[in-house]
């Protein structure tokens, strides 16, 4: 108990610590819903469209 | 406007740029002087906005005159940068420069010099009247115009590059005030450190030249910023 | 030459790929060890009493947040330069966990102030700067967001960026100055005593820890960002998820 009490400074350290933490699960599940959704969105125009429809002028830069 | 730009081709020297623009946007802005007063009756407004809201103690005011003087100096110019690009944006003249033989940093620096005669010069005329209904001495005056006659030339430098960055994208004015804010911090800070200095009875002159090191740095630097900014907007 | 060959954004999608759970799996390692090293190991500071542990992820919390915006930078320069698109994606890539890190370093720095100094904010040099990068990186992914046209949006950041790093030590300066003008309530954040070898080591393990975490989660984010804008491209449909 005494560790979680900090001096009786609990309410900073783990006011910190926990924001800390806090913030990067929040970005860790905000950047994997991206990367999902932005695979998701790949697949959909993969499956809705014929492939030759997704051969558009975009394709050519994909090489720089 | 393009046939004023083809007719004077001929001439084509580079330091013709600055005057080209300089003296065409000084004839826009006198042509539309109540632009000019607007942005001016703002500044006086909101810096007699400030007894009100603190109230009349003239130690206080006298304490806070130089930032007041100073934010609302601030405001104002940012207010005013839209002037610098947006109407030739909007007409194609801006495209119509960009395509023209002279270089366009001179250009870009034409146009600052003509926002600054229009808006940072009247600014720093009207500020020791301001200054003295905040019970500003002689001395204190003359040390907040010359570092306004400094800092505002940079303040316009600044904004030129923020001011091309958002033209013609949605929500462009409030989007500037957060681009060219933090750039005029260091404006801030030493425009109204000197005043302060002078309050305190210390040397402003350390305060005056640091402004002056960053107008220098700008004007060597911030034409060739605004210019490649002008150029990635209208790509 | 071999690297460039990694700027092209079908190729740097895998790659990255491939990276991702490395530097996730060394950032968590890494983290536990410093946070046992800072929480457990390292002794009571004899002035501050335990509320000091909190320098272990504020200190990380700010470098990281300088750090990455002088990598935006670099990414800036080489986006205005070489016109590389894969720069510019960095960058916007980056800014959010920069911008966190850099709110995290004034959300722990008032948090260890208040007990310390006795107040939440101090207009102390290191946080009013602290406070203008964190209005840096706002500013930043504003413009980045509000402009429509990718290519532009691209270039105006990293023209923004640029010159905001110019500024940076600039804004440093000018702010050090305005706070010795102004001696009155600032307080020295330079400790006196000598830190422990094991705090120190700790901070900085867990400042290791922030760095691998924060390529893994730009390096996710940038793939995202790849598939966001390459969404029609040809070599899309044969990445290895959308096979599957």
């Amino acid at each position: 108990m005494d560790f979680f009490s900090m001096d009786g400074r609990g309410f900073y350290v783990w006011g910190s610590f926990g924001a800390f933490l806090a913030a990067i699960v929040i970005e860790i599940v905000l950047v994997r819903l991206r990367i999902h959704r932005a695979q998701k969105a790949v697949c959909d125009t993969l499956g809705s469209a014929d492939p030759s429809g997704t051969e558009n002028s975009d394709a050519g830069k994909g090489s720089k | 406007m393009s046939a004023v730009l083809a007719s004077e081709q001929e001439l084509s020297t580079p330091e013709r740029g600055v005057w080209l623009t300089l003296t065409r946007d000084i004839k826009l802005a006198m042509r539309s002087k109540g632009e000019l007063a607007q942005a001016l009756a703002f500044f006086i407004i909101v810096v007699s906005l400030f007894p009100l809201a603190i109230g009349p103690e003239s130690a206080v005011l006298k304490r806070i005159a130089a930032g007041v003087v100073w934010v609302c100096a601030l405001l104002a110019v940012m207010l005013t940068l839209p002037r610098l690009f947006q109407s030739d944006y909007v007409d194609g003249t801006l495209e119509q420069l960009a395509l023209s033989p002279y270089p366009l940093p001179l250009l870009c620096a034409g146009k600052m010099l003509a926002h600054w005669l229009s808006t940072g010069l009247p600014l720093a005329m009207v500020a020791p009247v301001l200054g003295l209904q905040f019970g500003l001495d002689a001395s204190e005056l003359l040390v907040m115009v010359a570092g306004l006659l400094i800092g505002t030339p940079v303040l316009t430098m600044l904004g030129a590059i923020g001011a091309a960055l958002v033209l013609g994208v949605r929500g462009g004015s409030i989007l500037m005030a957060l681009l060219v804010l933090p750039l005029y911090i260091p404006v801030l800070i030493f425009g109204a450190g000197a005043v302060e200095a002078s309050l305190a009875g210390i040397d402003a002159t350390a305060n005056l030249s640091l402004l002056a090191a960053m107008l220098l740095f700008g004007l060597v630097t911030t034409p060739f910023a605004a210019a490649a900014a002008v150029k990635i907007s209208l790509d | 030459m071999s690297l460039f060959k990694y700027s092209a954004p079908s190729s740097f999608y895998p790659l990255a790929g491939r990276l991702v759970p490395w530097f996730g799996t060394l950032a968590f390692l890494l983290a536990v060890g410093g946070l046992y090293l800072g929480l457990f190991v390292a002794p009571e500071d004899y002035q501050q009493g335990e509320v000091y542990r909190i320098i272990f992820i504020h200190v990380p919390s700010a470098w990281m947040g300088m750090f990455i915006y002088l990598v935006m930078a670099m990414y800036a320069l080489l986006a205005l330069v070489y016109q590389t698109r894969l720069s510019a994606m960095m960058m916007e890539a980056l800014a959010p966990t920069g911008m966190m890190f850099t709110a995290l370093a004034l959300w722990t720095g008032a948090l260890w102030g208040k007990p310390t100094w006795g107040t939440y904010w101090v207009w102390d040099a290191r946080m009013t700067s602290t406070l203008i990068l964190l209005f840096l990186y706002v500013g930043y992914m504003a413009l980045v967001n509000a402009i429509d046209d990718k290519k532009r949006a691209d270039k105006a950041g990293a023209l923004l960026v640029l010159v905001g790093s110019i500024n940076v030590p600039i804004i440093y300066f000018s702010v050090k100055w305005w706070n010795t003008l102004h001696q009155g309530a600032s307080v020295s954040l330079t400790q006196g005593n000598k830190m422990a070898a094991t705090m120190l080591a700790g901070m900085l393990i867990m400042a290791l820890a922030c760095w691998m975490y924060s390529i893994a989660v730009a390096l996710c984010r940038v793939r995202a960002i790849i598939l966001e804008r390459e969404l029609h491209a040809a070599w899309v449909k044969d990445i290895r998820e959308v096979r599957t």
